[in-house]
């Protein structure tokens, strides 16, 4: 008997382990095997229960739930108040279009042979039958581009690493996901770890990279432990090391933590932290694909980007690029957070609208209040109003609406948000997290939130407006990175959106 | 959370685990803290004799990075995310009660990932949702 028990953080901090206790401690013959989270974070502790006709799903569970459902008898798909039926037909679930995320709540993120059996290490063995140039070309004909916000195509960076000539190359993968809003990453590192390692490996196979690097966050210390573990696992299999999987190639994976700044997720800045310095940016050129870490040829991918490679080698570029709008094609991991009655990880193809994300899978706010603004792409990414709500999520899309997609986070607020505080601590922010190797960015910063300051008081407003845009002109023109260059996108959309929080009389 | 006291022999001990790194200043700071609780003042010319780097330039990452500290910690660590996601629920609200009622081990965070649960509260290491006073008094046990 076999019963799924989340492991993924966000399961945790509401009390998986207690549940999982609770369940070994009523019957300790029961398997429980500990899945990443299948997504839809408001109900967990999501439990399931193996079945002969499929998993059966209840949730939110919490420890105190757990001897009533063995009064009902889960084990055997028993009715019981917190059951959901069969997790596959969950709609919320069902009606979405995995490929990124296709195992993520599925498997035993740490079991190899689970990994396998549901499609594991197919891409990998594809591009291993293909030379690097019918590799690379097979990524830039998918049409995926950077997931971690600045949607460059991935072939085309590839193509540039893979021409450069040098005794040593570099596959970094950005998972620095410091953007309030998003956890993709984390639930993907989590969740299905091996698919990270799978594109890595993939990556350094088509360059000619044999030392892969993984740069992640502090604050995430339980994907550090999973991908830890799991790099050790495949390690001692025949994938990671000086032959993968029995051929010519070597491949190894390191994992470098980060020190809690968020400038760091900035790809030169982070090559700088890895190399041990102060995360400082670095002026491009040289493309870091040339000249990147330790000087040396580097590919720069997020997870995300990283992670679909091995779809796309494996169900080819073909079906991966059918899906999506324009020039956004492919799927797009959303994760819908902040005020939220149903948040988590939507994966569906671009050009889905704000409306059909927030409100039909993310059923509006929390408080039940109205629902006012939404964030989206992190805290360099605009804030939206009702009135924008049937633009389509993807790049072109979002930036023609005066924003950006980023790494696909959206943040809902209610009708208690002030704007005009929402833009003060976006200067805040880049106050604290700025590098402070460009004027604009480090001072700039400071003045901007004294400024909004002065406006939110009703000093002189519609001059300190002005001096305000005039700031965020500054700053946008004269910074290197998008820390300082993207600063005033929350800022100014939330003077354009939200006009009547900037008047200087209080809301 | 329990951290051993700074000894010199230990410190050097560690910082030849990572002889073979590359740019391993850092990672070496971080090796401080994960033992000792905090970047102890001698760490710095240890780190730069041992690695042939200038004290200038280890105090420049020392001072850049968040999460080091030069002071010992204390018996518990709470850090509470106040950014945009957890903001939407409550948090500027939470860290300030939070604050009041344990001042001095209190620190503001950035993100911990859990923004469809939040508020998002790290006690000690461990990760708690929909965090509330009495969810951090408990975790804090």
């Amino acid at each position: 008997m076999r019963v799924f028990v989340p492991c993924d953080s966000a399961a945790l901090s509401v009390g998986a382990d207690e549940v999982a206790a609770a369940i070994a401690r009523i019957d300790s013959t029961i398997e429980i095997v500990r899945n990443g989270s299948r997504g839809a974070l408001w109900l967990e502790t999501l439990v399931e229960v193996e079945t002969p006709t499929g998993r059966i799903a209840f949730a939110p569970v919490t420890p105190e739930d757990v001897q009533s459902l063995f009064d009902a008898d889960f084990l055997h798909g028993g009715a019981h108040p917190l059951s959901l039926g069969k997790s596959d037909e969950i709609e919320w679930l069902s009606s979405q279009d995995r490929v990124t995320f296709a195992r993520v709540g599925i498997i035993d993120p740490l079991s190899l042979d689970a990994y396998c059996a549901h499609g594991g290490l197919v891409g990998l063995r594809k591009a291993l039958e293909l030379s690097s140039d019918e590799l690379i070309s097979e990524v830039t004909e998918s049409g995926l581009r950077g997931r971690g916000g600045a949607a460059f195509p991935a072939g085309i960076k590839w193509r540039t690493a893979a021409q450069a000539t040098s005794d040593q190359k570099y596959i970094c993968c950005n998972a620095d996901e410091g953007d309030s809003g998003t956890f993709a990453d984390r639930m993907l590192i989590e969740g299905d770890p091996f698919t990270l390692i799978e594109g890595m490996t993939i990556a350094g196979i088509a360059v000619g990279a044999t030392k892969g690097i993984v740069y992640l966050r502090s604050e995430y210390p339980y994907a550090i432990a999973t991908l830890q573990k799991a790099i050790d696992i495949a390690g001692k299999s025949d994938w990671l090391g000086s032959s993968v999987l029995g051929t010519t190639h070597s491949f190894d994976i390191q994992i470098r933590v980060g020190a809690g700044s968020y400038v760091c997720g900035e790809e030169t800045a982070m090559l700088e932290s890895i190399e041990g310095k102060r995360g400082v940016v670095r002026a491009k050129p040289p493309l870091p694909a040339v000249e990147g870490l330790f000087g040396k040829p580097t590919i720069i991918n997020n997870v995300l980007t990283l992670a679909t490679v091995p779809m796309i080698l494996a169900q080819g570029a073909a079906a991966y690029k059918a899906r999506g709008v324009g020039r956004s094609l492919g799927t797009q991991v959303f994760q819908l957070a902040g005020n939220i009655a149903r948040g988590g990880i939507v994966e569906k193809a671009f050009g889905i609208t704000i409306n059909e994300l927030v409100n039909t899978y993310g059923g509006g706010t929390l408080t039940k209040r109205p629902l006012r603004a939404v964030q989206i792409g992190g805290p360099l990414g605009a804030y939206f109003s009702i009135d924008q709500f049937e633009t389509s999520m993807d790049y072109e899309s979002l930036i023609a609406a005066g924003g950006m997609l980023g790494h696909g986070g959206i943040v809902i607020f209610d009708d208690t948000v002030d704007l005009a505080v929402q833009a003060k601590f976006a200067m805040e922010f880049c106050a604290i997290e700025s590098c402070g190797k460009c004027t604009p960015c480090r001072i700039g910063s400071t003045r901007g939130a004294e400024t909004i300051d002065l406006i939110i008081q009703g000093v002189r407003v519609d001059e300190n407006k002005k001096l305000l845009l005039d700031l965020c002109e500054v700053m946008t023109d004269g910074s290197l990175c998008a820390m300082g260059g993207l600063t005033p996108m929350p800022v100014k959309s939330a003077m354009i959106n939200f006009p009547s929080d900037f008047t200087g009389a209080a809301r | 959370m329990k951290y051993s006291p700074f000894s010199q022999e230990v410190a050097l001990g560690l910082l030849a685990t990572l002889r073979e790194e590359k740019g391993p200043v850092l990672m070496a700071l971080q090796l401080m803290q994960r033992e000792f609780g905090y970047v102890d003042k001698a760490c710095v010319e240890l780190i730069a004799n041992f690695f042939n780097k200038s004290r200038a330039d280890v105090h420049g990452v020392l001072t850049f990075y968040h999460d080091l500290r030069t002071t010992p910690p204390g018996d518990h660590q709470i850090s509470i995310c106040v950014a945009e996601a957890c903001q939407a629920v409550g948090a500027r609200e939470l860290s300030k009660v939070v604050r009041t009622k344990f001042t001095d081990e209190t620190s503001d965070a950035y993100c911990f990932g859990n923004c469809a649960l939040g508020p998002s509260v790290m006690v000690d290491g461990k990760i708690i949702g929909r965090a509330t006073l009495a969810k951090i008094e408990r975790a804090r046990t």
